[in-house]
């Protein structure tokens, strides 16, 4: 399956990347060579072979349901770019 | 043209942990901004997740509650979309394997004929923060505080056909988590919040039409006004010629509409996939057996043994187990008094619901102990009192003037059951009403009324009803 322009401008956006017009074919012709790789794998016949959804054949450790974090604001503030009452401010969102 | 509504909801309860589903951060509500925000609740670089044993044992628990299937293996996936209030750009759910699958549960209709809906899956995922949209010198604040906090996402099968089916729904739900101890319930807090899938389609048509999102909707009330809006919307639509669209909308409660969210649309593609910092969720049946055995009884359980057991009218049992410290209030009132269940429902429905509910009170903070109100029906049951005197006794009980017996004592409220000295006050009556008594004799009946207020005001409301009723009958048809 090949990429075409209008797949990467998506793609780009979706990842909010900026990337420039005069890359967009190279990005296409790369992305599409991994999906060429994805369905080289499919052809491999996994009958009776269980899916994974994690590299490691292992599970889950669970912890106790204590609090054991403290507060930290300001430390974590300090490298804020911009706080004000103890939030965190970002450009404005709201439509 | 007839038109059928179709919805389905989805329901996002918060889990009453202590700490967030991925970090030891506190989920207490109403603390200072981003005092409860920690690295891993922040997404910085190098943090990992780990899973709380309690989130796992919650939803094994209303998954039990639902006659649903427990995952024996669930997965975790991130579902991808930027949001300031999302600081990793990706939220921790669940999606190809939830850990519930396959519940349901039964709603009782107008006609009082059951409807089972369906559940199709619970989730668990994390709560995003806050945005505050208010007027930051052009910027939005954020507060990450409730970021990681864990939430039970309950999606129904599209069965419910009305606003008021989603409701009852919504309403058994809520009841349920409260009862299992999963949940606070809290609304207003945001505990407990759902999302409403509408469409309408032509009587008798198979297809679903196309439905619209409600988000976000936080009260009963508005759960009905919002679909109840929105079904006539997509009606008047499509009557003109119009299409309905598949899109997110808001309901705005101050003008009874729904208002399209257009601008997040195009955020759609969530890019779901499975979360490589979390390994699958194994749930083994010795852990699944042992949720099971710190399940209580059910409301539905509940309702139908009150029926039977205690010879309550449905509505009556359906009222007294709408919550599990109310069904246990009326219970330790009956198991008390030792009979009388109907009277002792009676007084937890009548005066302790409606005084709780005029001082906004919950039946757990009642100045009246079940004990307490036990006390006053025995002296009801034994004669001591008449139920209308009961009610001024219940008033002062309310007011914290002591028990029962106290209050009889202290303002002589005995009830007077000494037939000749309330058949004085009859001969009294009589003699000094002798029009009355001729009117009554020669055919009006509704003088009889009088009789007995005569009576009640010269004994302070104090001769026992039977037997003033009786007395004054003989006298007066002599």
């Amino acid at each position: 399956m090949a990429l075409e322009r209008k797949d990467v401008e998506n793609i780009a956006h979706l990842a909010r990347l900026a990337i420039s017009e005069a890359d967009i074919p190279e990005y296409a012709r790369n992305l599409s060579s991994i999906l060429a790789l994805v369905e080289q794998m499919s052809a491999v016949d996994t009958t009776g072979v269980h899916p994974m959804a994690h590299p490691l054949d292992a599970t889950q450790r669970l912890r106790e349901d204590v609090v054991t974090e403290t507060d930290q604001r300001e430390h974590f503030q300090a490298i804020a770019p911009a706080v004000e009452a103890g939030l965190y401010l970002v450009p404005k969102v709201i439509e | 043209m007839d038109w059928e509504t179709v919805i389905g909801l989805e329901i996002h309860a918060q889990l009453a942990t202590r700490s967030k589903i991925f970090s030891g951060a506190s989920t207490a509500f109403g603390a200072a901004p981003n005092t409860q925000a920690c690295a891993v609740d922040l997404g910085l670089p190098g943090v990992l997740p780990v899973l709380n044993r309690e989130v796992v044992r919650m939803a094994a628990k209303f998954g039990l509650a639902i006659g649903a299937t427990v995952a024996p293996r669930s997965v975790f996936a991130r579902k991808n979309y930027f949001y300031p209030d999302l600081p990793k750009g990706y939220q921790i759910s669940q999606y190809e394997l939830p850990v519930v699958a396959n519940g349901h549960i039964d709603i009782e209709l107008e006609d009082g004929s059951t409807k089972r809906i369906g559940v199709t899956r619970a989730h668990l995922e994390e709560d995003a923060g806050k945005s505050l949209h208010e007027d930051f010198h052009g910027m939005t604040g954020i507060d990450l505080n409730r970021a990681g906090t864990p939430l039970l996402e309950i999606v129904s099968e599209p069965d419910m056909r009305s606003a008021r089916e989603a409701v009852a729904y919504m309403k058994r739900i809520h009841e349920l988590v409260r009862y299992i101890e999963i949940c606070d319930g809290n609304m207003q807090e945001g505990s407990f919040r759902c999302d409403a899938n509408v469409s309408v389609r032509p009587k008798g048509q198979k297809e679903f039409g196309t439905r619209a999102e409600i988000k976000n909707i936080n009260s009963f009330r508005f759960v009905e006004k919002a679909i109840d809006y929105e079904v006539e919307r997509q009606i008047a639509l499509i009557e003109s010629g119009g299409k309905v669209v598949q899109e997110t909308r808001l309901y705005d409660p101050d003008r009874d509409e729904t208002r399209s969210m257009r601008a997040k649309e195009e955020a759609n593609d969530y890019r779901y996939f499975p979360d490589p910092d979390l390994l699958p969720v194994v749930i083994e049946p010795s852990f699944i057996e042992a949720v099971r055995a710190t399940l209580p009884e059910l409301p539905e359980a509940k309702r139908q043994r009150f029926v039977s057991e205690y010879e309550l009218f449905p509505y009556d049992a359906g009222f007294l187990t709408a919550s599990r410290e109310l069904a246990d209030y009326f219970e330790a009132v009956v198991k008390a008094v030792g009979a009388e269940a109907k009277l002792c429902a009676n007084w937890v429905m009548g005066d302790l619901s409606a005084s709780l509910n005029r001082d906004g009170k919950d039946v757990s903070d009642s100045p009246v102990s079940s004990a307490m109100l036990a006390g006053m029906i025995r002296r009801i049951t034994d004669n001591t009192i008449s139920g209308k005197i009961a009610k001024e006794v219940f008033e002062a009980m309310w007011n914290g003037e002591g028990d029962a017996d106290a209050v009889i004592d202290k303002k002589g409220l005995r009830q007077i059951t000494d037939t000749d000295a309330i058949e004085k006050i009859v001969d009294e009556i009589l003699a000094a009403n002798p029009d009355n008594v001729a009117a009554y004799r020669s055919g009006k009946d509704k003088l009889f009324g009088f009789f007995v207020g005569q009576a009640m005001k010269a004994t302070q409301g104090k001769a026992n009803p039977q037997q003033l009723n009786d007395l004054l009958k003989k006298k007066l048809s002599g």
